[in-house]
């Protein structure tokens, strides 16, 4: 046999070689967001018609949980942080939280950085469904509307969200599994069939119809109560506790599908999963909230730009991320054309564009460098 | 010990592989030959059970590969693909990291780290280690990638090495490099599958290899009774002599001068 170059034994042990020093930007991004994000909740809570400083929020909260504080409030503070507030806030940060995570899953799942969780059709569909319930006031809907009352709306979006994506995913298998190019495609032309047909829908639409339709579909908290936090609390509570795990997973499909196999990963049991949190949470969002766009795109990107693509820091990340951006947001469209409220899609595309296009072109100043 | 019988496997009509059989044992390296188009990457892909057998069957230790669990047999037997793209900037050493996977739940050992570093180390990326993945050369995304699987089954035993040509894109130093790890995994007790393109190559480094032509087995065996004149001209379609290394021994193929191809309409 040939002679063979005289090549380093195998470590029998843990040699103890050098630990890579981990980037102190990582370290720092999840305690810091989480910071930023009671510190944003706090401020937000306090903001409006009624100012209540943060002291005084912190005394309501304790007070509530049965401690008694120096602190001091007056009751009609107590009364709008915990009837009107605080609730809008809870709901912000979970659907905050949720459309981030959502857009990093999507990103990590289509190994693509533009992707979002509209590209599978889950906005699209719980328009159109949303649209579809306001413009077509059909008996049998209004028996529904009876029962389930202000909800309609929700349920019908929520269901336009996994039937549309349950579409997508079914045009795109191939003998049992998914592709992720042809689910991108199946996507696009999905949206664009339901998007026409949303259009059609609005153009037979009623002017105040038309009003309903353009609101929701420039999304806002307004419609935030404890029975809506409460009915989106388990909906949302599953993507955003089970997909954090994820982290490892979604870093090898970064390898490509048949790689990240041969590691051992079951790529098409975790294509579901992702598929399955992804539109649940942004299916429940959109019911709840209408189209919130860009939050998913953009945070992710943010989260990798200051910590690295190491999923299991993105997805935490994102989460955070998601919830500080859409409380900020929030309070931003509560208060500068106040009484007056903007919807908060606008805030979020207006902050959420500039910001995005920055990255393109430091991305593309760096890429010349 | 990879056992392989009577192997077929066809899409549609197309038969791209039939009554293949062989045995890759640990402490052996098999090189795979043929030319373009004669199975050999379809024969690798049945072996690390991306595609299903349409006929025969793959056994690792005498159960069939379909029935052992996916992270088992990822802690056993690692892949080098001919394609390696990374959707994402990681570091080399993230990647590499990522052979460690099957090993930890959670955060990752000390052991894991030093497995890396090992790792690096034995493909030359030492001084890459903190480099983002994408900044690198061809070549040097190809070592990474090599310390990756290798990272996976380091401390393995009677592990196996599937390389779909892991040569490709390489220089002349790192091609023999590249071996010359694969001879020491296999020194270590590792079976080691290559497909590869140099038959001198593949005279010099490999204890058996197996010639295929159009989905089937012209010869398998040790390099010198496999490579011959009369089969490789049957493989390839190109007469050569044979000649003796040198040095090693080992047979040395040297092609045959011919006439251009006379092509009609080049006045």
């Amino acid at each position: 046999m040939p002679a063979v170059a005289e090549l380093p034994a195998p470590p029998k042990t843990a040699t103890p070689v050098a630990l890579p020093p981990t980037n102190w930007r990582r370290r720092l991004l999840l305690p810091g967001l989480a910071g930023l994000l009671v510190g944003a909740v706090l401020l937000s809570a306090g903001a409006g018609a009624v100012p209540i400083p943060v002291p005084a929020v912190l005394g309501i909260l304790l007070h509530k949980l049965g401690l008694t504080t120096g602190l001091s409030f007056e009751l009609q503070q107590e009364a709008v942080l915990w009837a009107i507030r605080l609730p809008r806030v809870c709901l912000g940060v979970l659907i905050g939280a949720a459309l981030g995570l959502a857009g990093a899953a999507m990103q990590g799942l289509f190994r693509n950085p533009l992707a979002d969780p509209g590209l599978i059709g889950v906005s699209t569909g719980a328009s159109l469904a949303a649209v579809a319930t306001i413009v077509l006031e059909v008996t049998v809907l209004a028996a529904v509307r009876e029962w389930l009352g202000f909800y309609v709306l929700a349920v019908a979006a929520f269901l336009g969200a996994c039937g549309t994506t349950l579409l997508v995913y079914r045009l795109s298998r191939e003998s049992g599994r998914a592709v992720v190019g042809t689910m991108l495609l199946a996507g696009i032309a999905v949206n664009s069939l339901a998007g026409a047909l949303t259009g059609l829908l609005t153009y037979a639409a009623t002017d105040e119809q038309l009003r309903s339709i353009t609101f929701w579909g420039l999304g806002s908290l307004g419609g935030a109560s404890w029975p809506t936090v409460l009915g989106v609390l388990p909906l949302l509570a599953l993507p955003i506790l089970l997909l954090p795990r994820l982290g490892k997973s979604l870093n090898l499909l970064a390898l490509g599908e048949e790689q990240a196999a041969h590691l051992g990963l079951p790529v098409t049991r975790l294509k579901r999963q992702l598929i399955v949190l992804a539109t649940l949470a942004v299916g429940t969002s959109v019911a709840v909230a209408g189209t919130i766009g860009f939050l998913g795109l953009v945070v992710p990107h943010l989260v990798r730009l200051a910590a690295g693509p190491d999923h299991r820091v993105v997805l935490p990340g994102a989460a955070l991320g998601g919830a500080l951006v859409l409380t900020l947001a929030d309070m931003l469209a509560r208060t500068v054309v106040a009484p007056a409220e903007l919807p908060i899609g606008i805030l979020t595309a207006l902050l959420g564009a500039p910001v995005f296009l920055w990255i393109l072109l430091r991305e593309k100043r760096q890429r010349r460098v | 010990m990879f056992n392989v019988q009577n192997l077929r496997y066809q899409v549609g009509r197309k038969v791209l592989l039939q009554g293949v059989s062989l045995q890759a044992q640990p402490g052996e390296l098999l090189a795979v030959v043929g030319a373009n188009g004669a199975g050999k990457s379809t024969l690798l892909r049945l072996l690390s059970g991306d595609l299903v057998p349409t006929g025969g069957q793959v056994q690792f230790e005498g159960r069939n590969l379909s029935n052992i669990p996916a992270p088992e047999l990822a802690r056993r037997r690692a892949v080098l693909t001919q394609q390696h793209t990374l959707s994402l900037a990681f570091e080399v050493r993230e990647l590499v990291l990522m052979g460690r996977y099957p090993h930890f739940r959670g955060q990752p050992s000390a052991h894991d780290h030093a497995v890396v570093a090992e790792a690096l180390a034995l493909v030359g990326l030492t001084d890459l280690a903190a480099r983002s993945y994408p900044t690198l050369s061809g070549g040097e995304q190809q070592r990474a990638q090599l310390a990756r699987v290798l990272a996976q089954v380091w401390e393995a035993k009677g592990g196996f090495l599937f390389l779909d040509e892991p040569l490709t894109g390489l220089d002349l130093n790192h091609q023999h490099h590249t071996l010359d790890v694969a001879r020491a995994l296999v020194q270590r007790g590792f079976g080691v599958v290559a497909v590869l393109h140099d038959l001198n190559l593949a005279a010099q480094y490999a204890d058996q290899v197996l010639l295929l032509r159009q989905g089937e087995t012209v010869a398998y065996g040790e390099p010198a009774a496999v490579l011959t004149a009369t089969t490789i001209e049957h493989a390839f379609d190109i007469a050569v002599e044979l000649l003796v290394h040198p040095s090693l021994g080992c047979p040395l193929i040297v092609p045959c001068p011919r006439p251009l191809p006379t092509t009609r309409g080049w006045a």
